[in-house]
């Protein structure tokens, strides 16, 4: 019987060959970007400007400034194939930055909102780009050749409030909002003057622009993050009730939720076609594992660094006083043992795409960036996970963080 | 100075309640529920079956009306079960709910912390403590962010 295995394992810098965890700032950052092969990052190191760093060895250097914001940079991404950087801000403006020999030279989209932009993403043609804000609408904008500018058409029905987060659909065409307004919803985002009508998908055949193809029914909680999967025909998002949920388009929009223990979650992103990580304020990613059988989500363990258990005795004069003081006499850690030291605000694939992720960083309100591999055996014979467990390699040493999990698909 | 500034009567307008973009909670079809039975509650309190009362008294919650009293009814029915429970038998009756009781009993306990009489928040934090073992800080945060209040 052959065993495929999951292998998440974060290498510090304790680790040769692995920049693992980088610390960049001593403040969050507010939002990143790769470009297409992984070389330079994107961030804005939670002000107005975007920083573009470098990957020099085992180091990360600051090769621009990207300074044209008047307001906190909320929202980057960067096309991989056409080497562009879109960024929003909460100065109302989002500006499309093309490298020009060796400084980036930024457009400006008028985007006609009256609030913040809160988040952009780039279509996966990069023909077109959105923008959710707080003026409770999606912009979707449009190179428009005649008159050599950004144009942009509005999304605004039903939605309510702000739009936090936005995902596309592979198919260029549909696009995932989560939003202020309790809901996670999916929109038709088509312009015909840049594409060809879609064909059908598992959420619709109709889709006019603008047309809602699915709403969650309300979670009571802040929608953060969505995520298509890779194959578009699934959608997770996570809510501020400690709440992740996913949609199955293949089957009639049911909604399979998991009412999590836990803190909320803040960002979350297929890394197969069941399985899915998802990271917020408890500071470390987690696996979660989507059964379209059962239509149940399980939690699938926290992926960290494991704790590093530093047994020294206790005094009985130390007893006493943590008895006086915290009325118990165990010596609590006061510090977080998780690699990233806050909450962690975004996360994003490397490699492999959201079908078979081998790698994914996450980047969080500690100033700091870290990267996870994931090393996958596929068992192709019956393409299935039997059995899987995950390890953690930390300061050389490899250790188990979690146990396996028995008959799901992977 | 002109006559106008004498009346303050606009002052009396909720402007907010005419705001177009106001957000309005979705009107859920959910039946009402009006609140556990009171009268059956004490009976079984009477009697000593303190599991079933639990159970009971977090059927029903008044989560859809807007009634304060009714909320203050449940509430005080179910505050009288929790006072009412042994300290060591609190852990086997968290331990028998489900999620949603979890987080329906977390939400019991807060608003019995806004109103604390005799030793109510001594039994409560109790509970608390119980509760929060099996929910997380997930029900406590399901606490604060839940639109439809007990």
């Amino acid at each position: 019987m052959k065993f495929a295995w999951l292998d998440f394992s974060s290498k510090t810098s304790e680790v040769p060959g692995g920049m693992a965890y980088h610390s960049f700032l001593l403040e969050p950052i507010t939002c990143h970007a790769w470009n297409k092969d992984r070389s330079q990052i994107a961030l804005c190191p939670n002000n107005h400007d975007v920083h573009i760093y470098k990957k020099d060895g085992a180091k990360w250097t600051k090769v621009q400034e990207l300074k044209e914001h008047n307001g906190q940079v909320t929202g980057i991404d960067w096309a991989p194939d056409s080497n562009r950087i879109v960024t929003c801000g909460t100065d109302r403006n989002a500006y499309v930055w093309t490298l020009k020999g060796a400084q980036w030279k930024p457009t400006l989209v008028i985007l006609r909102i009256n609030r913040a932009a809160r988040c952009v993403k780039w279509s996966p043609k990069e023909n077109k780009f959105a923008v959710g804000s707080g003026s409770r609408l999606i912009s979707i904008c449009y190179f428009e050749q005649e008159n050599d500018w950004w144009v942009c058409k509005h999304i605004k029905k039903p939605i309510r409030s702000t739009v936090l987060s936005l995902d596309w659909h592979p198919n260029n065409v549909l696009l995932a909002a989560g939003s202020c307004d309790f809901k996670c919803r999916i929109f038709s985002a088509y312009i015909k003057e840049v594409e060809e009508k879609p064909g059908p998908t598992s959420w619709g055949s109709k889709m006019p622009f603008g047309e809602m193809l699915f709403e969650s029914s309300s979670t009571t909680g802040w929608v953060h993050s969505v995520s298509f999967s890779g194959s578009g025909n699934r959608v997770a998002w996570t809510a501020h009730d400690s709440m992740i949920a996913v949609a199955d388009g293949e089957k009639t929009a049911t909604i399979s939720s998991f009412v999590s223990d836990s803190l909320p979650l803040l960002c979350v992103t297929f890394i197969t076609e069941n399985s899915l990580v998802a990271a917020g304020h408890d500071c470390y990613p987690a696996l979660f594992v989507y059964d379209a059988g059962k239509g149940s989500i399980a939690f699938g363990g926290k992926l960290d660094v494991p704790k590093q258990s530093a047994q020294r005795g206790v005094s009985a004069r130390e007893r006493f006083q943590n008895m006086d003081k915290k009325a118990t006499s165990e010596r609590e850690e006061a510090t977080l043992d998780t690699l990233h030291k806050n909450s962690i605000s975004q996360v994003s694939i490397l490699e492999g795409g959201k079908s078979k992720c081998t790698k994914f960083c996450t980047t969080g309100m500690d100033g700091g960036m870290a990267i996870w591999e994931i090393k996958v055996r596929w068992n192709y014979s019956i393409d299935t996970v039997s059995h899987f467990t995950f390890y953690c390699t930390f300061q050389g040493k490899r250790s188990l963080i979690n146990h396996a999990l028995d008959s799901n698909r992977l | 100075m002109a006559k106008n500034t004498l009346s303050s009567r606009f002052r009396r307008v909720d402007i907010d309640e005419y705001d177009e973009n106001k957000f309005v909670d979705d009107q859920d079809e959910a039946a009402e529920h009006l609140g556990p039975d009171s009268a059956e509650v004490d009976n079984l309190i009477r009697n000593g079956d303190m599991m079933t009362a639990f159970h009971i008294a977090l059927r029903n919650p008044p989560i859809n009306t807007k009634n304060p009293a009714v909320k203050e009814r449940a509430q005080a029915i179910v505050l009288k079960v929790l006072t009412s429970f042994r300290a060591g038998d609190i852990e086997q009756a968290v331990r028998s709910l489900d999620r949603n009781g979890v987080d329906l009993l977390m939400k019991y306990i807060y608003r019995g912390f806004e109103k604390p009489s005799d030793n109510s928040s001594a039994i409560l934090l109790q509970w608390h403590e119980k509760a929060f073992a099996v929910g997380g800080l997930g029900s406590i945060v399901r606490v604060l962010t839940s639109r439809k209040t007990v």
